[in-house]
C-alpha cells in the first residue's frame, strides 16, 4: 500500500463528511452529527498516514535525510497539506466550541480543493528537489506558511458568516460587500470550471490552462456575443445574490451560534495565524532567501504579496481596537485578507513570474 | 506669539501622523502600489512589459500605458523615490503612534497592583463569591489567610496582603506583556534601519567565473560596472550532478579559492544554500553555463586503471593518445560531445551545448582482441570497462564551464536579523502572554466569612477563568481541591 491509497481514502471520507454535515444541519439529528465528526476524524487519520508515507517515499527517491524530504514542493502536495491543516484546525474548533455548524462550510472547501486536484489533472508524481529547495528551512518555512493559511481560511468563513448575520438592510455597505464578494467568488470558480470543460483537450497542464485560457470560455471569449452574455449573466447573478441574500441570513440564524462567538473565533484564528505567518512565512522566508539567493528581500511577487497579506491582517488586529472599526468593518478586512492569501498562494504562481515559481509545476 | 504659532503647526503635523487615518492611507498606498509592481515585471526589458500590458489593455493602449508607468517609475518602483518615501512615512507613523500611546501603557506596566474597594472586585470581568460557614471560620483567620495565599501560589501567582478595610489578597503576572506591541513596532523599525544600512554601505553584484580563472572584481549590472572585492577569487572546478539517469540537476558545486596578497587564504566548495564568506563579502552559487565558443577547447581528464590496479591520470584533448599503465594498450580520443544521446535508430546525436552528458569516443589498439572503440560517458560508469578487464574512468571536462555567483556585501544584515529575533519575541509577548490580575477580598459576614474573588486577563480570558475556578475550589475545601 502506498500513499495514494490513503490519500484516496481521505478524499472519500471528506466527501462523506461533507454530506453528513449538510444532513446534520438540515435534520439537526445528533447521531448524524456524531457520524460526520467520526468520518472527518477517519479522513484526517488516513491523510496523516498518507502524508507520512509520501514523506518516506520522497526521502527514498531523493536520496536525502527525512528533514529535507518534506513533501511540500509542488502545487499538488501543498494543496493536500493545506486540506490536512484545514481539517485539523476545524476539528479543534468543533471540539472547543462544541458546535458542528461550521462543518457544512469547511468540508465543502476541502472537497472542492480535492476535486480541483483531480479534475485539473495536475501532476501527482514525486519530483526530486531542485538545488534551491535543498535546505532545512523548507520544513519550517512552508509548513508554518500553510498552517497560517488554513487558519486564515477558516477565519474567512467565520468572518463571512458574521457579516451575513449582522447585516439586515440591502443598502448597507457591509451587506453589499458580502453579497458581491460571495457572488464574484462563485462566478470566478464557475468561469474557471467552464474554461476547464472547454479547453481541457487543447492544453497540456493546469498551468497553461490558467496562463493562456483564463476566462476565455466566458468573459474573454473571442466571440463577443459569448462575452456580452457572460457579463450579463454575471451581473444578473450578483443582483440575484444581493436581492435574496437575506435567505442565507435566516439559514445561518438557525445554527444557534451567536455573532459574538463568530467574531471571537475569527479573532482567535487571526491572532494565532498572524504570528505564525510572520515568523514562518516572512522571517524564515527572508533568512532562507538570504542563504540561497544572497538577498533577504527582493520584492519578488511572492514576497510582495505576502507583505500585502501581512498588512491586511496587521490592519485587522489594529482595527479591532479602533473606535468605529470593530464589528462589521474589521470582518470585511478579514474577508479581504483571505483573498490576498489566495492570491499569494495561487495567483502569484499561476499568473505572475518570479523566483518563487516552484509551486506551479 | 510667533513661537506659539510654530508650535501649533508642529502639533498639527504630529496629530496627523498619530492619527489612524494616516496609517490607513499609508497602508493602502503601499499595498495598492505594490500590487501594480507585482504585475509589471521590475527592471525588465521594455518588450516584456509591453507584452504584459498588451495582454491586459490591448495593443492600442499598451505603448501609452507603458510610457505612463515608466514616467511614474513603476518599472523599478520599489527603488523609486515615492515608494521609499512611503516606507519612511510608514516608519514615522509607526514611531509617532507608538510614542503617543506608550506613556499610558508604561504607567500601567510600572504601577504595581494595589488593593481595591470590594465593590470594584465585584465588577471585574471574572468574579466569584464564596461563603464559608461560621464553624469553619472559627478555626482562625490566620488559617484562612494561609489557605488563600497557598491557593494563589498554586495557580502560579505571588500573593500580597493588605489589611485595610478587611483582609485582601492580590496578585498579578505578566504586566510586561502589554509592551509586546511596542517591541514588535520597534523591531519593524530596526529591520528598516538594517535595510537602509545595507542600501548605503553594501552592494549586490554577480560574477560568471570560468573554471581555472581568477578575478578581483564583481559586476554590479549588465553594463559591467565593476565592484572591487579587495581580494582575489579563483574557480578551481565546477561540477553538476544529476538525479539518476535524468537531466534534472541534483546539485551544482563550485570549488573556490581565495587569495590575498598572492597567498591562498581560504578554500571552500559552495552549493546553492551553502555560500562562501570572506571579509564580509559572500558568494552564492546561482547559475552555471558553458563559455561561448569553447567547443573543443576543454581538457578531458581521464584515469586509466589496469586490471592489476595500476592507475594514471591524463589531461587530454581531442586527438591525443595515452597508454594504460603497465600494458601496451594505447587509446586515442577521436571525438567529443558535451551532451550525447542515441536516437531510436541507435545513431548518436548531441542534444545540448551544455555539459549535460559528456562523452568521448576512444579508439584502442594493442588489446590483443583486435581493434576496439566506443563512447565513454562521464555519467555512466558502466561504459568505463574494457574487454581486457582494465578500466578507463572519465573524471571531468575542465575549462569550458563557468560558475554564476551572486556576490553580496551587506553590513546591515545582522541588524535585520536582530530585528527579526526581536519581532519574534514581541509577537510572542503580544499574542501568547497575558496580563493577569487577581484580587481576593475577605469580609466578615453574619454567620460566616464572605470571600469575593475578582480577576482580569488581557488575553485568553477563558484559560484564566478556569484557574480561578480551581482557586475558588481550593479555598473552599482546603488543600484537597488543588492539583
Amino acid at each position: 500500500m502506498n500513499s495514494s491509497f490513503f490519500f484516496g481514502l481521505s478524499t472519500i471520507a471528506y466527501i462523506f463528511a461533507m454530506i453528513s454535515y449538510i444532513a446534520y444541519l438540515t435534520f439537526k439529528n445528533k447521531t448524524v452529527g456524531l457520524a460526520a465528526t467520526s468520518i472527518t476524524f477517519v479522513g484526517v487519520i488516513s491523510q496523516t498516514f498518507a502524508l507520512g508515507l509520501r514523506w518516506s517515499e520522497f526521502a527514498e527517491l531523493g536520496q536525502m535525510g527525512l528533514i529535507r524530504a518534506v513533501p511540500l514542493t509542488n502545487l499538488y502536495e501543498s494543496l493536500i497539506f493545506f486540506v490536512w491543516c484545514l481539517m485539523i484546525a476545524y476539528l479543534i474548533i468543533e471540539f472547543k466550541y462544541k458546535n458542528r455548524s461550521f462543518g457544512a462550510f469547511i468540508t465543502p472547501v476541502a472537497a472542492l480543493v480535492l476535486a480541483f486536484i483531480d479534475i485539473s489533472g495536475m501532476s501527482k508524481n514525486i519530483q526530486p528537489l531542485v538545488p534551491a529547495l535543498q535546505s532545512n528551512w523548507l520544513l519550517a518555512h512552508v509548513m508554518m506558511s500553510f498552517i497560517s493559511y488554513s487558519m486564515f481560511a477558516i477565519s474567512f468563513s467565520t468572518a463571512l458568516m458574521y457579516l451575513i448575520m449582522k447585516t439586515e438592510k440591502r443598502t448597507e455597505p457591509a451587506y453589499i460587500f458580502w453579497t458581491v464578494m460571495l457572488a464574484v467568488f462563485v462566478l470566478v470558480l464557475s468561469a474557471m470550471g467552464l474554461d476547464y470543460i472547454s479547453f481541457k483537450l487543447s492544453v497540456k497542464s493546469q498551468e497553461e490552462l490558467i496562463r493562456s485560457y483564463l476566462f476565455k470560455a466566458s468573459f474573454r471569449s473571442s466571440s463577443s456575443a459569448v462575452a456580452v452574455l457572460s457579463y450579463t449573466v454575471a451581473a444578473a447573478f450578483i443582483f440575484f445574490v444581493w436581492r435574496f441574500g437575506g435567505a442565507l441570513r435566516k439559514l445561518i440564524a438557525g445554527f444557534n451560534i451567536s455573532h459574538e462567538t463568530l467574531d471571537e473565533i475569527t479573532y482567535k484564528l487571526i491572532a494565532t495565524g498572524f504570528p505564525i505567518f510572520t515568523l514562518g512565512g516572512l522571517i524564515f522566508g527572508a533568512i532562507w532567501a538570504d542563504q540561497a539567493w544572497g538577498k533577504y528581500w527582493t520584492w519578488d511577487p511572492k514576497e510582495t504579496w505576502s507583505l500585502i497579506t501581512w498588512f491586511f491582517y496587521a490592519f485587522y488586529l489594529h482595527g479591532r481596537l479602533m473606535r468605529g472599526w470593530k464589528g462589521k468593518k474589521v470582518a470585511m478586512v478579514a474577508v479581504l485578507g483571505f483573498i490576498a492569501v489566495i492570491f499569494t498562494y495561487l495567483g502569484v504562481n499561476l499568473l505572475l513570474s518570479g523566483l518563487h515559481s516552484y509551486g506551479a509545476q | 506669539m510667533e513661537k506659539e504659532k510654530q508650535k501649533s503647526f508642529i502639533d498639527k503635523i504630529w496629530d496627523v501622523f498619530a492619527s489612524v487615518k494616516m496609517a490607513v492611507v499609508i497602508f493602502f498606498f503601499i499595498a495598492a502600489s505594490s500590487m501594480v509592481g507585482t504585475v509589471l515585471e521590475q527592471n525588465a526589458e521594455p518588450e516584456k512589459n509591453i507584452k504584459i500590458l498588451t495582454k491586459m489593455l490591448g495593443a492600442d493602449a499598451a505603448p501609452a500605458a507603458y510610457t505612463f508607468f515608466d514616467r511614474l517609475g513603476f518599472l523599478d518602483m520599489y527603488h523609486s523615490w515615492w515608494f521609499v518615501a512611503s516606507l519612511l512615512l510608514f516608519a514615522a507613523n509607526l514611531i509617532i503612534c507608538s510614542l503617543e500611546r506608550l506613556p499610558r501603557v508604561m504607567k500601567l506596566v510600572r504601577e504595581p497592583i494595589r488593593p481595591i474597594a470590594v465593590d470594584h472586585i465585584e465588577k471585574m470581568s471574572i468574579r466569584k463569591t464564596l461563603n464559608i460557614k461560621a464553624q469553619h471560620s472559627k478555626d482562625k483567620t490566620s488559617n484562612l489567610k494561609e489557605r488563600i495565599e497557598s491557593a494563589i501560589r498554586k495557580i502560579g501567582l505571588a500573593p500580597k496582603e493588605s489589611l485595610e478595610n478587611g483582609a485582601q489578597y492580590y496578585a498579578e503576572k505578566g504586566n510586561y506583556s502589554r509592551l509586546g506591541v511596542y517591541i514588535t513596532h520597534l523591531s519593524i523599525l530596526i529591520i528598516l534601519a538594517g535595510a537602509i544600512i545595507g542600501l548605503f554601505f553594501g552592494f549586490n553584484a554577480f560574477i560568471n567565473l570560468p573554471e581555472g580563472q581568477m578575478t578581483s572584481v564583481a559586476y554590479k549590472d549588465s553594463k559591467g560596472t565593476e565592484v572591487p572585492l579587495g581580494f582575489e577569487l579563483r574557480c578551481d572546478n565546477f561540477e553538476v550532478s544529476y538525479y539518476g539517469d535524468s537531466d534534472m540537476p541534483k546539485a551544482y558545486r563550485s570549488w573556490l579559492s581565495v587569495f590575498k596578497d598572492g597567498k591562498k587564504v581560504k578554500e571552500k566548495s559552495i552549493v546553492v544554500n551553502d555560500p562562501l564568506t570572506f571579509e564580509g563579502v559572500t558568494f552564492y552559487q546561482s547559475s552555471f553555463g558553458t563559455i561561448p565558443d569553447s567547443a573543443g577547447r576543454g581538457i578531458i581528464v581521464l584515469k586509466a586503471v589496469s586490471k592489476d590496479g595500476k592507475s594514471e591520470q591524463f589531461n587530454l584533448k581531442v586527438g591525443d593518445k595515452f597508454t594504460i599503465p603497465g600494458t601496451s594498450v594505447t587509446g586515442q580520443i577521436t571525438d567529443f560531445s558535451p551532451a550525447l544521446t542515441f536516437d531510436e535508430n541507435g545513431k548518436t546525436r548531441t542534444y545540448d551545448e551544455n555539459m549535460k552528458n559528456p562523452a568521448v569516443f576512444v579508439e584502442f589498439s594493442g588489446l590483443g582482441t583486435g581493434p576496439f572503440s566506443g563512447w565513454v560517458f562521464k555519467r555512466f560508469p558502466q561504459t568505463w570497462n574494457l574487454p581486457d578487464g582494465s578500466r578507463l574512468e572519465f573524471m571531468d571536462v575542465w575549462g569550458v564551464e563557468y560558475t554564476g555567483m551572486q556576490v553580496r556585501k551587506d553590513p546591515g544584515v545582522f541588524i535585520v536579523y536582530l530585528g527579526c529575533i526581536i519581532m519574534a519575541f514581541g509577537l510572542y509577548m503580544t499574542f501568547f502572554m497575558s496580563h493577569r490580575r487577581l484580587w481576593v477580598g475577605v469580609t466578615e459576614d453574619k454567620g460566616g466569612t464572605k470571600i469575593i474573588i475578582g480577576a482580569s486577563a488581557s488575553k485568553n480570558k477563558a484559560a484564566f477563568e478556569k484557574k480561578i475556578e480551581q482557586l475558588a475550589e481550593m479555598i473552599n475545601t482546603g488543600q484537597k481541591g488543588g492539583k
